[in-house]
């Protein structure tokens, strides 16, 4: 019977380093592991790191830092939010429970100065059995914290979002969305965070409308992607003449201008400055008809639209802007199923985040050139290394600089004497353009107004988004702005 | 110099393991402190754990002068990682798997005293034969069994719970040790060129089929069917050195295991969640993947005794039946792949020392006896483990020695016992 049970031992002997393999095949899996829902190992694991801080753009300004307690024989670090997060949708969450948002998901890492392959889990092993505890790397944001306290007080109360851009560089000053949360009471009582009345329904006060939705239709402000495209192709100038009627006809029927008690403005024999400068729709119908939404689409593209805005935040969390169409992204290869006119003056189907609007303020600013914009500044570790620097990026080139030069004049002219004289900032000449998209509800129009100052050698470029407004772009959006833009140039505010 | 005598090896042996054992206990205690502060309770379980262990060696010194000195310290150590994890899990199951222990031990002393000669088993084989079947049958009469997970394996009488089939295990490995050496010339006699058996010889073998397929319909335990079924394939093979006894043997469990699949929804859902785990993370699947990921979240070295991520803010554990069916999980998680490993070899050292005891009997009934009972730990071993980690379906049977649980605790000191007197008869021999 001895060499049966020689065979048999050899066969447990198999069946037992399969075993073996199995646990080690396991472990070789273990970073994809790690990254699926609902397994405990890493939510916990990433709780006894010590999570690098987020800092506002002054570098002191903690927006984000950690709380120490002990749990089961293991120091963690739960996160805690100063200031009630004002930066709350940018900087986002790290919680036990829920998934992590904003630049807490993006840049975790990072922060827990981790990225999960073999080489780090031995290299975690072996801090382990030294106790070392692992110590993440410290975010410098680009945020300009009065500035973004001044954005927070302005969209109090509001559905709506600001964001302020360096034109030269792409650096976000500001980015608010209101209505907002506050991330410490995320992990405890995730009801009450997110469960706040606002004008707009639904509230969601997670989701960043300054890169997220996209929420606003643009109106007017979108007028001045339609101009670009018309004197950028060479095919309009400031002077072109133009007729109005008060109204452009559209499939036989009258699409009028913006109206009040006396009925709609009728301007008559204008030029184009005149016409950008009181935001005439009938013109901008007709300019829509004479390019043809290809022209218009393609330099929206050269804009950014139809794409991910460019930053650091989580992709899920930056959405294009576009035509819309059931909830998608809508660009038809059939130029006539869009309304032409409508485009022209930003209706239509037009969706727009206030990001890329102000990059598109940014773009005129910075002589036509779109710079890619990021939220932050620096990577810094422990020991005081930088890790990463962000520098400046062409990442478009929207329009020639003569175009953008004339475009610049236009937007003083709407600030000077248009329908933007709110936004007036003494000293200091400001270039903007309004917007009052209509929804198509009484009394709840998308209001908005962009903008970059000062015009001669812009420092700021920014963009104020509301919704559900009974006001128009210049009484409701344009004081937000110019708050944000006389804290950033004049450190005035708080 | 003279080589160290069997018993002051094992006496050895048992020192490194009551050292490992105060290592881990302090580990765990530690862990547990708000402020590490070094205290003598947490010492007193291991003080405890090695007296008990220092009794047994000494009946072994007494009693059995010459059995093996590996066997009893491997299943020392393996109680203790055991007691270890269940003290880190669950500390007041800690103390009742302690007077699990103390029982065992105690059946262990009683055990080589009273059966000096286990051949004497022999005549008694035929008892410990319908002894096993109706244990087998107990948890199915109606008022005595209870089902847990869907398998219905316990079996209640007053206060005490137990698991009537851990005791079955080496009653059957016992009267096949017996009626194999008597049938095995039989047996081996084979038809044509194949060597496969005649039908007249087949009887037993559909027999023994029979009944574990009626065991695994009554109770649901396809893992108890596969360990008993298992065993008796090892012991046929070992007696008659027929391997086609292994393939039909196994096809048939297979085709009856494929019957009851497509009438017991249990054993259906286990096939299913094994070949697809993260098909319903959060119901079917939930004990696997979150077993799995204890174990790929344990590492090389693990989270450190007391430090894994095995208990909910609530106080759970994230495993349902962690320390008994899962207790693989949570040393892996712990104590990582090299303690995993460390705790197979282990299983695979105390194989090997129950094998050799077998090839070295001159008896069949020694050899197959001794085999058998090795056989049925390795299997049972692999069988909960493999389970655990996705190697094979899972099904919930106890890892010998380490898991909680009293019968599982007890019927393995039984084990131990007889494959000790068997291997002091053998070395005895040899020194004559």
């Amino acid at each position: 019977m001895n060499p049966q049970i020689r065979r048999l031992f050899f066969v447990f002997s198999v069946l037992f380093v399969a075993l073996v393999a199995m646990s080690t095949y396991w472990l070789w899996r273990a970073p994809e592991l790690e990254a699926r829902q609902g397994n405990p190992n890493l939510v916990v694991r990433q709780l006894t790191i010590k999570r690098g801080l987020v800092y506002a753009s002054d570098g002191r300004t903690v927006l984000a830092r950690n709380r120490k307690k002990k749990v089961q024989g293991n120091d963690w670090y739960l996160r805690t939010y100063p200031s009630d997060g004002l930066a709350a949708q940018v900087v986002g969450y790290s919680t036990i429970e829920r998934a992590r948002t904003g630049l807490e998901e993006s840049l975790n890492d990072y922060l827990t100065g981790s990225n999960a392959n073999l080489s780090t889990i031995v290299d975690r092993t072996i801090d382990k059995l030294k106790g070392i505890t692992q110590q993440g790397n410290d975010v410098i944001t680009t945020i300009d914290i009065r500035a973004q306290r001044v954005a927070r007080s302005g969209l109090a109360g509001e559905c709506g979002a600001a964001v302020a851009l360096e034109p030269s560089t792409g650096r976000v000053l500001v980015m608010a969305s209101s209505p907002t949360y506050d991330p410490n009471l995320i992990e405890k009582s995730y009801r009450r965070a997110t469960n706040v009345q606002a004008s707009c329904e639904p509230a969601s006060p997670l989701l960043n409308r300054a890169t997220q939705g996209p929420v606003f239709i643009p109106g007017s402000t979108f007028k001045i992607v339609t101009a670009a495209a018309a004197l950028d192709s060479g095919r309009y100038t400031p002077s072109s003449r133009f007729t109005d009627r008060g109204y452009c006809i559209e499939y036989g029927k009258r699409v009028s201008n913006y109206s009040d008690q006396s009925g709609p403005h009728v301007f008559g024999d204008v030029d184009f400055s005149e016409a950008v400068e009181n935001s005439i729709n009938s013109v901008f119908c007709e300019l829509g008809k004479k390019l043809g939404p290809k022209l218009i689409l393609e330099y929206a593209k050269r804009f950014g639209f139809y794409e991910d805005p460019p930053l650091e935040t989580p992709s899920e969390e930056r959405t294009p802007s576009g035509l819309y169409s059931k909830g998608k992204l809508y660009d038809p290869d059939d130029p006539n199923a869009i309304d032409p006119g409508r485009l022209g003056f930003g209706q239509e189907r037009m969706l727009v985040t206030p990001l890329q609007m102000a990059m598109v303020a940014a773009a005129v600013a910075n002589e036509g050139r779109v710079m890619r914009p990021y939220v932050v500044s620096r990577i810094v570790a422990p020991d005081g290394g930088i890790i990463t620097r962000t520098t400046r990026d062409e990442w478009r080139r929207a329009m020639k600089a003569e175009t953008a030069a004339v475009l610049t004049d236009m937007m003083v002219r709407v600030v000077e004497s248009g329908t933007a004289t709110s936004a007036q900032i003494s000293g200091i000449e400001v270039a903007g353009k309004t917007g009052t998209a209509e929804t198509g509800r009484e009394n709840e129009n998308d209001t908005s107004f962009i903008a970059f100052a000062p015009a001669g050698n812009p420092q700021v470029a920014v963009a104020v988004y509301l919704q559900n407004q009974d006001g128009v772009g210049g009484s409701t959006a344009a004081p937000i702005a110019k708050a944000i833009m006389e804290a950033l140039l004049r450190g005035v505010g708080n | 110099m003279r080589p160290l005598s069997l018993r002051n090896r094992e006496l050895l042996n048992l020192l490194a393991v009551g050292l490992l054992t105060v290592t881990g206990f302090a580990s765990v205690y530690l862990a547990s402190q708000e402020v590490p502060e070094f205290s003598t309770a947490s010492l007193s379980y291991a003080a405890f754990f090695f007296a008990l262990f220092l009794t047994a060696h000494l009946a072994l010194r007494v009693a059995l002068p010459s059995a093996d000195p590996y066997l009893l310290p491997i299943a020392g150590l393996l109680t203790a990682i055991g007691l270890t994890m269940i003290y880190r899990i669950e500390p007041d199951r800690a103390l009742r798997q302690g007077v699990w222990v103390v029982v065992g031990v105690v059946l262990l002393a009683g055990l080589l005293f009273f059966l000096r000669d286990h051949r004497a088993l022999d005549r008694i084989k035929y008892t410990l034969g319908i002894a096993a079947i109706v244990f087998l049958a107990l948890p199915a009469v109606p008022g005595l069994g209870t089902t847990i997970n869907g398998a219905t394996l316990w079996v209640h009488i007053g206060p005490l719970t137990f698991q009537p089939g851990e005791f079955a295990k080496v009653f059957l490995v016992v009267f096949l040790a017996g009626y194999l050496r008597d049938n095995r010339e039989m047996l081996s006699m084979g038809i044509g060129r194949y060597g496969l058996p005649s039908p007249k010889h087949f009887g037993p073998l559909l027999v023994i089929w029979g009944g574990a397929m009626l065991v695994l319909v009554q109770t649901k335990d396809f893992g108890g069917g596969l360990l008993y079924f298992s065993i008796f394939l090892a012991m046929v093979y070992i007696a008659t050195a027929r391997w086609p006894y292994v393939v039909i043997g196994l096809v048939m469990f297979a085709l009856g295991a494929w019957g009851v699949y497509q009438i017991a929804p249990h054993i259906a859902d286990r096939i299913s969640i094994w070949l697809d785990p993260w098909a319903d993370p959060y119901e079917q699947g939930y004990q696997l993947v979150q077993s799995i990921y204890a174990i790929a979240g344990g590492g090389l070295f693990g989270q450190g005794l007391g430090r894994g991520v095995l208990i909910t803010d609530a106080g759970t554990t994230y495993i349902p039946y962690l320390e008994t069916d899962f207790i693989y999980s949570a040393i892996a998680q712990e104590l990582g792949l090299a303690g995993a490993a460390a705790l197979i070899t282990l299983y695979l050292v105390f194989v090997y020392r129950g094998f050799r005891i077998a090839m070295q009997a001159d008896d069949g009934f020694s050899k197959l006896l001794a085999a058998g009972l090795t056989s049925a730990l390795a299997i049972q071993a692999f069988i909960i483990i493999g389970g655990v980690s996705g190697l094979i379906p899972l099904t919930g049977i106890t890892l010998p020695f380490v898991s909680y649980g009293g019968s599982s605790i007890v019927a393995n000191f039984v084990l131990l016992g007889l494959l000790l007197i068997v291997s002091n008869h053998v070395n005895r021999g040899a020194e004559r």
